[in-house]
């Protein structure tokens, strides 16, 4: 793993403007409750974390913002445009996400992954890449230059050649944050960013989450890491069963007893354990 | 599942018997085509007497011969191929795919004599000691130990050995195939497939084959240049006779067709049964824009507009079909096409004035499509080219080598744009790909409109090229053949597909006496195509991949910067 740092320009928007606002927002699987008018807002450059007991639908939550489910109730606004529940218009409007169980390209080597994600901001039709002029060059060489220039950002910039099938768990991890930073986003939605990572992998990641909020781009982070959320995070929220329960700064949520209590159950319930 | 059942214990142990047995073998299948090998000279070519071999026998002894050499190099060449060198072939592999080969030749010719002369009594001596030899040679070779691969592949050599390897190659697949199409005998035709396949494989087992693709990597343009080459140069091996040149127009209006249908199956991963509809829907726009006398319109626009407003009908059917099944994942987009190809014949069938316009004139169809007349050459007429009379299906010949060429740059060019990506991703992982902003359905929507275009064109030519436009040319069965090309030959790739329209197409003209049992045969084959390389005949990288999502193996082999690693070792 190199250990330079590999400096990288992002179109970002304003520090400390709006950028995710969701109001409301409720998503109903026939009679389960998922999701139960959630609100939420993010600023730029800010690293917003999402805890919860598992079952709480904080994936559901992300799927939601994303388009990949249309909510059922609720509003999702990016920096003031309401957006359509399609992933490939949040994708266009400024918003991407990796996956809890991570969904690379897995037959494609890291670079064409990461160009996959430029797909959306660049523009050869049929007849430009059936004739292969100059401009379809010029794009096609910017797509591969900023490709690797993002796999150097996250760590991985000798892995461009690589299956992405080949590449160890926490490399894959990067090349999937790396797949979506190409997309240009101004905020960048983490699931489960260190599930099954070792110590010292999470603390690499800690670092690579913290330089992408330094280069002036909007984190909200699902983790069931307790020190690595409240590490990283300048607001929390905790959800459980749906709904907010709490929000705030790490320590007033860390303090907070029915955060505790919906971890760990009370013990006059006699019970342990949550949904 | 090994194919093998002999175990590696098994081969350290007997590889010295093993050695023997197959020197055994081949010394013996070298010996046989001297010996007769039928009682009569009307079984394939005259294989009757003494120390008098023919042409088919002959092809026994080379196989007999690499045989010979794949057992014995390691000893002789050790002080050539020592240190680095060493690991260039894999020169045992190299004689179990040569002992295989021989043996299915043989097993081909003595069939074939049995066959034609009514009975295995009619086999003399010499047939018999030729396949008793070439099993000793496979149980030899089944009995020595695998070598590791060959490295001749991340060989570089020198650019002159390159291009006159491509010149040699090309120049042996043209007098392959005119020889080959000159062959009246099914039994000889069959026997010498199997013959080039046996060839083919000792190649790609000893290292050769795979030092031909990366070495020709670098050459690209050449390969490409020279292929077409001999494919131009094949009408002047043919002295005007139309009879093979007819077979060869009809294999490459196949292939044309195969290759559109690659983009949409092989690139973009969409299931199409219905396909030859718009082959059809371009033939049918075509023989009625073509000025015949049965034709109900009476507007005969040049050749060139035609072909497109040909393209343009068969996209735009591609659109309607495709638009709203394409929204949802799954197979609903092959049983859709698979409806589509029947409503189009039904439809073509019912447009004969009894009830609505009278456009196709019903199953009679369209007869009497004039011959193209392009820029004052009229392609019915037989010119004289270099000395060599060029006909009527020679003409048609060239025009659709060069749709073939069209095909070809368009499918290799969106296979390398952001598009081609674009393809990947989706067949990778539909949901990730849309999430990453990647236009899924419009991706989808344009391979299929795309290759319904190029459809349309190739069936535009084909309707000059057949004279008549029926229905019942453009059924589901021409559309299943044309998947079965696609799979056969191996998905997303042009070599491979182009090889399989070509053995799909050639095999029922040449082997006439199976024609009932067509049918059983392809579905056969197909089955153990799929059980043994899903990925079909020549494999695109990624597909191999795809269908071996477990075997780490192959995706270290695939993976250049693995492989760089075991060369720096």
């Amino acid at each position: 793993m190199s250990t330079e740092q590999h400096e990288v320009q992002f179109a970002t928007a304003p520090e400390g403007a709006v950028l995710l606002e969701a109001r409301g927002v409720t998503m109903r699987f026939g009679g389960l409750l998922a999701v139960n008018a959630v609100d939420m807002s993010v600023r730029s450059g800010e690293i917003v974390g999402l805890i919860g007991p598992n079952g709480a639908g904080k994936t559901t939550f992300f799927n939601c913002l994303t388009g990949l489910y249309r909510p059922t109730g609720g509003q999702v606004s990016f920096a003031g445009r309401p957006l359509p529940p399609r992933p490939r218009k949040v994708v266009q409007a400024g918003m991407a996400r990796t996956f809890q169980n991570i969904r690379l390209f897995q037959n494609m080597t890291a670079l064409e992954n990461v160009m996959v994600g430029r797909y959306c901001r660049t523009s050869a039709g049929p007849l430009t890449s059936i004739v292969r002029g100059p401009k379809f060059r010029r794009e096609e060489a910017a797509t591969r230059a900023r490709a690797q220039e993002l796999l150097g950002f996250v760590g991985i910039p000798e892995a461009g050649e690589s299956l992405a099938r080949n590449l160890s768990y926490g490399d894959q991890r990067r090349l999937e944050i790396a797949r979506a930073l190409a997309t240009d986003p101004q905020l960048l939605l983490l699931d489960e960013p260190t599930a099954g990572m070792n110590p010292q992998e999470t603390r690499q990641a800690e670092e690579l989450i913290f330089r992408i909020r330094d280069s002036g781009l909007a984190v909200v982070v699902i983790e069931h890491d307790m020190r690595f959320i409240f590490n990283l995070c300048d607001r929390v929220l905790c959800l459980v069963q749906g709904e907010v329960l709490v929000q705030g700064t790490p320590e007033q949520v860390q303090s907070d007893p029915r955060v505790i209590e919906a971890y760990i159950g009370t013990s006059d319930e006699g019970e342990t354990g949550d949904a | 599942m090994r194919l093998n059942p002999v175990t590696p214990e098994l081969q350290q142990r007997h590889r010295r018997t093993g050695w023997l047995l197959a020197l055994v073998g081949a010394v013996l299948l070298i010996g046989s085509p001297y010996l007769p090998w039928a009682w009569s000279d009307d079984a394939l070519d005259d294989m009757t007497y003494l120390f008098g071999p023919s042409p088919t026998q002959f092809l026994g002894l080379a196989l007999g011969a690499v045989l010979l050499v794949c057992l014995l190099a390691p000893r002789l060449l050790a002080r050539v191929l020592a240190g680095r060198r060493a690991r260039w072939f894999a020169f045992a592999d190299g004689a179990k795919a040569a002992a295989l080969g021989a043996l299915v030749f043989v097993a081909v010719v003595v069939v074939g004599i049995a066959v034609e002369l009514g009975g295995l009594v009619n086999v003399r001596y010499g047939g018999w000691i030729a396949l008793v030899a070439a099993l000793l040679a496979v149980a030899g070779t089944m009995l020595l130990p695998r070598d590791r691969p060959a490295t001749l592949g991340g060989v570089r050599s020198p650019g002159w050995l390159v291009i006159s390897t491509i010149a040699v190659v090309m120049l042996v697949t043209l007098l392959l195939v005119a020889y080959a199409l000159d062959e009246d005998d099914p039994v000889i035709f069959v026997a010498l497939l199997a013959f080039v396949a046996g060839v083919v494989a000792v190649l790609l087992k000893l290292g050769v084959g795979p030092w031909f693709s990366s070495q020709t990597a670098r050459h690209r343009g050449v390969l490409v240049a020279s292929a077409f080459l001999v494919a131009f140069a094949f009408p002047f091996t043919q002295d005007g006779s139309e009879a093979n040149m007819s077979i060869a127009t009809q294999v490459l209006i196949f292939a044309a067709t195969a290759l559109g249908l690659n983009i949409v199956v092989g690139l973009a991963g969409l299931l199409d049964l219905g396909y030859i509809a718009f082959l059809g829907a371009g033939a049918f726009v075509a023989a009625i824009l073509s000025g015949s006398a049965f034709s109900a319109v009476g507007w005969n626009p040049p050749f060139i507009v035609t072909v497109l407003i040909s393209g343009v009908v068969a996209s735009l059917l591609g659109l309607i079909i495709g638009s709203p099944t394409l929204r949802v994942s799954g197979d609903y987009l092959a049983i859709v096409t698979l409806a589509f190809g029947e409503i189009f014949r039904l439809v073509m069938i019912n447009l004969d004035g009894s009830d609505g316009p009278d456009l196709t004139n019903g199953s009679n169809g369209i007869p009497g499509v004039p011959d193209l007349d392009l820029l004052g050459f009229d392609f019915g007429e037989p010119h004289v080219l270099l000395g060599v009379e060029i006909g009527r299906f020679a003409n048609y010949y060239f025009l659709l080598l060069l749709v073939i060429a069209l095909i070809m740059v368009v499918f290799a060019n969106l296979n390398r744009s952001r598009i081609g990506r674009g393809w990947v991703a989706i067949r990778e992982d539909e949901k990730a790909a849309e999430a990453m902003g990647v236009n899924v359905f419009g991706l989808k929507l344009f391979a299929f409109a795309g290759g319904a275009f190029l459809a349309g064109v190739a069936g535009a030519v084909r309707a000059h090229h057949d004279i008549s436009v029926t229905p019942d040319q453009y059924i589901f069965l021409e559309s299943a053949f044309l998947l079965a090309a696609v799979v056969l030959g191996g998905m997303g790739t042009i070599v491979g597909v182009l090889l399989g329209a070509v053995l799909l197409r050639l095999m029922p003209e040449k082997l006439r006496f199976v024609d009932e049992y067509r049918l059983l045969i392809f579905g056969a084959l197909l089955v153990l195509m799929m059980r043994f390389r899903p990925e079909g005949l020549v494999a695109s990288r990624r597909r191999q991949l795809e269908f071996h999502e477990d075997d780490e193996e192959l995706a270290d082999k695939v993976d250049p910067t693995v492989t760089r690693a075991e060369g720096a070792r």
